[in-house]
């Protein structure tokens, strides 16, 4: 393309933003990080090329257990967030009407607007042993004594669900929304059951969507931080904690690297096996969120 | 058939329930005349919000300078962060719907990128890069570069990394819908470009200036994870509410969440009413 200086000059300044913005705080920190894990230390402030921060993880069992540990929990949440917000979707996409859709969709919206640490801090009034529902159990004798609901797998996976919820019921609602009366009608014409059309037809039609909010609530939920460690207590097990404590309280910023890049690699491999599985490409999953 | 469809209502309702549940307790919490925010319910107080700590040990919060400093903090990061999105975000919004140069498609898939790193390895990747720079910087000029160490401005950093993608997105889907001939007709009559984009553009512009800068000023002011790995000695609102929430609060933080939701209801509000302006 051959263009006048002036315009060069313009195209130039218009670009300098973006290649600053994606140079200085994306492209390059993430080749610092991949060469960071690839350094072992040789001996104090000494450094040299090394698999050794990838090898320490295959063969200390905390690292790779807390590894597949949050694999398994993110999409298992993820199954758990879609089967909780489909019902809800398809009311908001399909039943309501006028206000009471716009309500709904707006009352959903709101608790997603406050501060995630909000959110966990009235889940760690209502589980924990001192907290409401044991106080509830307790006042109305179901229960002899308090019960702690914290710090067990339950209430981390309870935690990252709530937090995932909105960005699976909007992409599917959207989904939803396009499909044609008609064609429901025509499929329980032509004697197919309430089960047989949901499957056949809705189900189908809203697989955009479905791709779409699984994708989103699995890479919230994988780098969620702030729920599993509060919910979760010790047991939470989450495997940004570990990259924190590299970082941050190890001071093991090599060690940290590797991890960073190992959570890196298992996200983008888990969003594009879905895709893959499903059938649908990044680019219509991202315009359908 | 009815049935279904009330067993459907009722577990919209239940649903609805599971929702607000959690931000209720906090509010209600934050008037519990107790020193730990859990029942039984001991009477109502505002000790929480303007207390002394004379009457419940612990300051309120419009008093702590703890939770003061952390607000303030907060504004200092996200007011940045805000101006600095909407700014960039308009010149990237530019690029991507007006300038036509090879490599296009690239560049615009590289500004979606963002979204999908983790935000706990945006930190990191940011936090180790920044210090290698400020290491070689040092050496070389033989000052200190504290700016580059993890801080405040690090912390603006790492949250305009991925705000940016998001302000973009919000002023490029407004620039599509803008009707060129109105530029055209401008120059026709004689207005400077520096005119048209003063009286044109921007004008048209504006509602989603407003709508990015909002939504940037609240993604800032809720981020966590990235925040996390690049704060130094002065921290913000979410990272002073996690350290309290790992020891053990006072409700001293229901009453600051109930502010938090507060000012966020606040600024939806204003968000909600310049989209529908912009309908």
């Amino acid at each position: 393309m051959t263009a006048k200086p002036a315009q060069r000059l313009t195209l130039f300044l218009l670009l300098a933003p973006a290649v600053l913005w994606l140079g200085l705080l994306i492209v390059l920190p993430h080749v610092e990080i991949l060469v960071l894990s690839f350094s072992e230390r040789v001996a104090p402030r000494v450094y040299a090329f090394g698999l050794g921060n990838y090898l320490e993880f295959f063969t200390e069992p905390l690292y790779w257990r807390t590894f597949a540990r949050t694999a398994f929990m993110s999409i298992l949440v993820t199954a758990l967030t879609l089967v909780l917000a489909f019902p809800i979707a398809l009311y908001i996409a399909r039943v309501a009407q006028g206000r009471l859709k716009a309500m709904l969709l707006l009352l959903c919206l709101l608790p997603f607007w406050v501060s995630e640490l909000v959110r966990t801090l009235g889940w760690m009034i209502l589980l924990r042993e001192t907290g409401v529902i044991s106080y509830v159990l307790l006042a109305t004798g179901l229960t002899e004594q308090r019960v702690e609901f914290l710090y067990n797998d339950g209430a981390v996976i309870l935690g990252l669900v709530y937090g995932g919820l909105l960005f699976m019921i909007v992409p599917l609602a959207n989904a939803l929304e396009s499909l044609e009366p008609a064609i429901v009608e025509a499929g329980y014409d032509l004697g197919g059951s309430r089960w047989t059309v949901l499957r056949r037809i809705v189900i189908p039609h809203a697989m955009p969507g479905i791709v779409a909010g699984s994708i989103i609530v699995f890479m919230l939920t994988i780098g969620n931080f702030a729920t599993p460690v509060l919910l979760g207590g010790k047991n939470g097990l989450w495997f940004t904690e570990q990259i924190y404590a590299q970082f941050i309280t190890r001071f093991n910023w090599p060690q940290g690297a590797a991890f960073g890049m190992l959570l890196l690699l298992l996200s983008s491999a888990i969003v594009w096996l879905g895709l893959r599985l499903t059938g649908q490409s990044l680019g219509t999953t991202l315009k359908q969120a | 058939m009815n049935r279904l469809s009330l067993a459907w209502k009722l577990y919209i309702a239940a649903f609805y329930l599971f929702l607000f549940a959690p931000l209720l307790v906090v509010a209600i919490f934050a008037f519990n005349a107790s020193p730990f925010p859990s029942p039984p319910w001991r009477g109502f107080t505002l000790e929480w919000f303007t207390g002394s700590g004379a009457v419940t040990g612990k300051p309120g919060v419009l008093v702590d300078p703890i939770w003061l400093d952390s607000i303030g903090n907060s504004f200092r990061v996200a007011i940045p962060v805000a101006l600095l999105a909407v700014l960039l975000g308009t010149v990237n919004a530019w690029v991507l719907e007006r300038a036509e140069f090879r490599g296009k498609t690239f560049v615009a898939m590289m500004m979606l990128w963002p979204l999908v790193i983790p935000g706990v390895v945006l930190g990191i990747s940011i936090l180790a890069f920044f210090s290698r720079m400020a290491n070689g910087l040092e050496d070389w000029l033989q000052t200190d570069l504290d700016f580059l160490r993890p801080g405040l401005p690090l912390v603006v950093l790492g949250q305009l990394s991925f705000i940016l993608t998001i302000a973009t997105l919000i002023i490029a889907a407004r620039l599509r819908k803008f009707d060129r001939s109105l530029e055209e007709a401008a120059f026709d009559l004689g207005a400077s470009r520096a005119r048209v984009l003063r009286t044109v553009t921007l004008p048209f512009l504006s509602p989603a200036l407003i709508g990015a800068g909002l939504v940037a000023l609240l993604m800032s002011f809720e981020n966590f994870n990235t925040t996390l790995m690049l704060v130094g000695s002065e921290s913000p609102l979410p990272i002073t509410m996690y350290g309290q929430m790992r020891e053990g609060a006072s409700p001293a933080i229901n009453a600051v969440s109930l502010l938090l939701m507060l000012g966020v209801g606040g600024i939806a509000s204003v968000f909600a009413l310049t989209s529908k302006a912009e309908r």
